[in-house]
């Protein structure tokens, strides 16, 4: 059995349910015959993905449903062997080039040139154009980012550029000044209650207005999060009501836990305690952001006023470590709060 | 021949020829330029065509007369035009039979480590030049010596850049490099002081705007009023930037027309309903015209409204207020998925041109910015580092 958010993942631009002005510019855009590179830009669990899959529908008929995975050999300059998985139909391709890390740039290049120099063979196809999708695009090293700049002008008739990232920040502005940006928003509550309740008819359970409510405003407008949490009540009560608890995550719970641990006692054999918490929760491989973010926003509502800006500003700071340095960097930040 | 020396006569003289001999090429290619991205479709053709840099201008249509050429080093923010002058640089000396065997383009899509810079450059300007067909001098210069075009040369490494630096010197009889970048401190020096610099400077409000209507008039788009100073002042000064904003949003409102028409039975109610919902793809009656909103909606410019709600709301209060305000705040936008460093950029404009808030306490918060923008360049989470960003500030605010 699938996933309701499988199950339910809107195949076609008429069936997405919220963004209708965002679903229309894309059908425009996908109908007009030149289709632009694209940068589609927004929150996790906003639609990207699925907006896409959907325009490329539109682009090319059910055929890029047809997908198969593929699996390429690449050989960087000192002769490493690179193992690269490609999602593709006979329309498009679907990439993510962070997979192999620093060598994105050898796969962005040998890859999109081929699919770049070789032309559309058949007839009958709607495009002339191949779609090649590029995951995550916020995290391509810089110098992919820079092969794929005169790419993208040279080889135009042949190939079109989906990019999706979560921020435009890290896309170099070279490249932006080459697509077209789309932003998609997270739904509203309402949207995400919307989705809910249609979802919930069409499993046949028992509709619960206020545990709706409760899930879209738990999942932070992020409407995978908030299906799976749909799912998951559902599957743990037999009938729901109103005031069914929405059983948050395990890692959740600890990191909860963690803040409360924090504000009890500020004393050296506490931070102990809180470090073997953290130890654990790295072990499970939830990633260091995640945990720093969480727990930050957990520790907001329980201190003082005054020192929520000093909060704010040391996690912004240790958050940005983590990115540039080592994973354990931020363990004396915790001290300081304490 | 007495109009050898002059451009015009030349030009005229190609016109001529291809008129005669290539009517019926011209055919094929017709039909994908519809297709084309405009930014190919109006890449200047000539020397004369490239819009603004007319320093940079003069100086090039200078050695088209004088057959010598520096080696050349061409620098500036994107979207300026260095690659088009470049290419159009060496049309204009080739010609379309000679460009092949005469000009090398390499940019950052090809390999350029120290290896190719060994063999493929150094093979290549090592070659002998052949000559042209007889009578072709007469229609393009073709002057005794090939060009390297190095691309995005800021992408090379430095032991690729060290390669080049004798190779330049051996074979500079026949060759002529042009190095293009966005940042001239990334060439190293060597390099540097072998080539005859050109700074590209950003397009001036008059020249983009002229070049911008002039596309706009050829695509048959309609603008609204304003719309093309909203294209400018959206893009900084980009004009490819500019370009693809114009080229989006007149496809939006042409191709809303088309599918009106194509499916005008089943989906008509459907169009109308997105009319009352999303006026700004469709404008009433006045459908194919371009309007101010679209183009910052393509541009992804965050409604004053959102950015003006933010700064009421960092003004300073009790502390805790203030959190409360701003996170909410700050939670939403990031949920609508603006992105930060836009944020980030209009958020400065607002404050620095901000007169109630004294000298020194724009300096301290221009420090911040300075910071946050590292941040984020970094891959910093967003969320934590905006609302670090408005917390600073607002407590810098606090102080006076």
């Amino acid at each position: 059995m699938a996933l309701l958010v499988d199950k339910y993942r809107p195949r076609s631009l008429e069936t997405l349910t919220y963004h209708a002005d965002l679903s229309e510019r894309l059908r425009s855009l996908a109908q007009s015959g030149d289709f632009p590179h694209l940068l589609v830009y927004g929150p996790s669990g906003a639609g990207k993905k699925t907006r896409i899959v959907t325009t490329l529908r539109e682009l090319y008929g059910p055929g890029v449903e047809k997908i198969k995975i593929d699996s390429r050999i690449f050989q960087t300059t000192s002769n490493r062997k690179l193992e690269f998985n490609i999602v593709s139909s006979v329309y498009h391709l679907e990439i993510t080039p962070s997979d192999v890390g620093n060598f994105d740039r050898v796969v962005v290049q040998d890859l999109l040139k081929e699919v770049a120099q070789t032309q559309q063979v058949d007839q009958a196809a709607r495009q002339r154009f191949k779609v090649v999708v590029i995951n995550e695009a916020d995290h391509l090293s810089r110098d992919a980012q820079a092969a794929l700049r005169r790419t993208m002008e040279k080889y135009s008739p042949n190939l079109r550029l989906i990019l999706l990232a979560n921020s435009t920040a890290n896309i170099i502005a070279p490249i932006r000044s080459r697509t077209l940006l789309v932003r998609v928003a997270a739904p509203t509550h309402d949207d995400i209650c919307k989705v809910l309740q249609k979802v919930g008819k069409a499993e046949g359970w028992a509709e619960a207005e206020g545990l709706n409510r409760r899930i879209a405003r738990d999942s932070g407008r992020n409407l995978r999060r908030a299906l799976l949490m749909f799912e998951s009540v559902h599957a743990q009560n037999e009938t729901v009501t109103d005031k069914t608890p929405i059983p948050p995550p395990d890692w959740e719970a600890l990191i909860a836990q963690i803040a409360d641990d924090i504000m009890i006692e500020h004393t050296p054999a506490q931070i102990l305690i809180v470090r073997a918490k953290l130890y654990d929760l790295l072990s499970h491989c939830i990633p260091p952001s995640t945990i720093l973010k969480t727990l930050t926003f957990k520790l907001i509502p329980k201190i003082d006023d005054a020192l929520k800006g000093d909060v704010i500003k040391w996690s912004a700071f240790y958050e940005h470590r983590i990115r540039t340095g080592s994973v354990s960097s931020w363990m004396p930040g915790r001290g300081m709060w304490s | 021949m007495a109009s050898f020396f002059s451009n015009k006569d030349r030009a005229a003289a190609a016109a001529a020829a291809a008129n005669g001999a290539t009517s019926s090429k011209t055919v094929a290619p017709r039909e994908n330029q519809a297709l084309q991205p405009w930014v190919e479709k109006y890449r200047p053709r000539t020397l004369k065509d490239v819009t603004a840099q007319d320093h940079t201008t003069t100086v090039l249509q200078r050695t088209l007369q004088a057959s010598n050429l520096p080696h050349m080093l061409f620098y500036g923010p994107p979207g300026t035009g260095k690659t088009s002058t470049i290419l159009a640089l060496a049309k204009e000396l080739f010609g379309p039979e000679m460009f092949k065997s005469r000009v090398l383009e390499l940019n950052a899509s090809d390999e350029r480590g120290i290896s190719i810079v060994r063999e493929k450059v150094k093979d290549f300007a090592r070659m002998q030049l052949s000559n042209p067909p007889p009578h072709y001098k007469d229609r393009h210069p073709c002057p005794p010596y090939k060009i390297i075009i190095l691309d995005e040369a800021d992408s090379m490494t430095q032991d690729a850049q060290s390669a080049l630096r004798r190779t330049m010197e051996t074979y500079s009889k026949i060759t002529r490099f042009c190095l293009i970048c966005n940042y001239v401190t990334r060439i190293i020096d060597p390099l540097a002081s072998r080539c005859s610099k050109f700074r590209f400077k950003t397009l001036d409000q008059g020249n983009a705007k002229k070049r911008l209507e002039h596309i706009a008039q050829t695509e048959n788009a309609k603008l609204e009023e304003g719309a093309v100073d909203t294209l400018i002042k959206c893009s900084e000064g980009d004009l490819r930037k500019a370009i693809t904003f114009l080229q989006s949003a007149a496809r939006l409102v042409g191709a809303v027309k088309v599918s009106q028409a194509k499916t005008n039975g089943h989906s008509k109610k459907k169009v109308i309903e997105d009319d009352d919902d999303d006026p700004m793809d469709i404008d009433g009656g006045d459908s194919s015209m371009v309007t101010i909103r679209s183009i910052e909606e393509i541009a992804g410019v965050i409604p004053m409204s959102i950015v003006s709600g933010l700064v009421q709301a960092m003004q300073p209060k009790a502390r805790g207020v203030v959190y409360e305000a701003v996170a909410e705040r700050v939670t939403d936008m990031i949920a609508d998925g603006w992105s930060a460093t836009q944020v980030v950029t209009q958020l400065y404009q607002e404050i620095i041109f901000n007169d109630t808030i004294s000298n020194k306490q724009k300096g301290k918060i221009v420090m911040i910015f300075s910071e946050v923008d590292k941040r984020l360049v970094d891959g910093a989470d967003e969320h934590l580092t905006v609302l670090d960003l408005i917390l600073r500030i607002s407590s810098i605010l606090a102080e006076s």
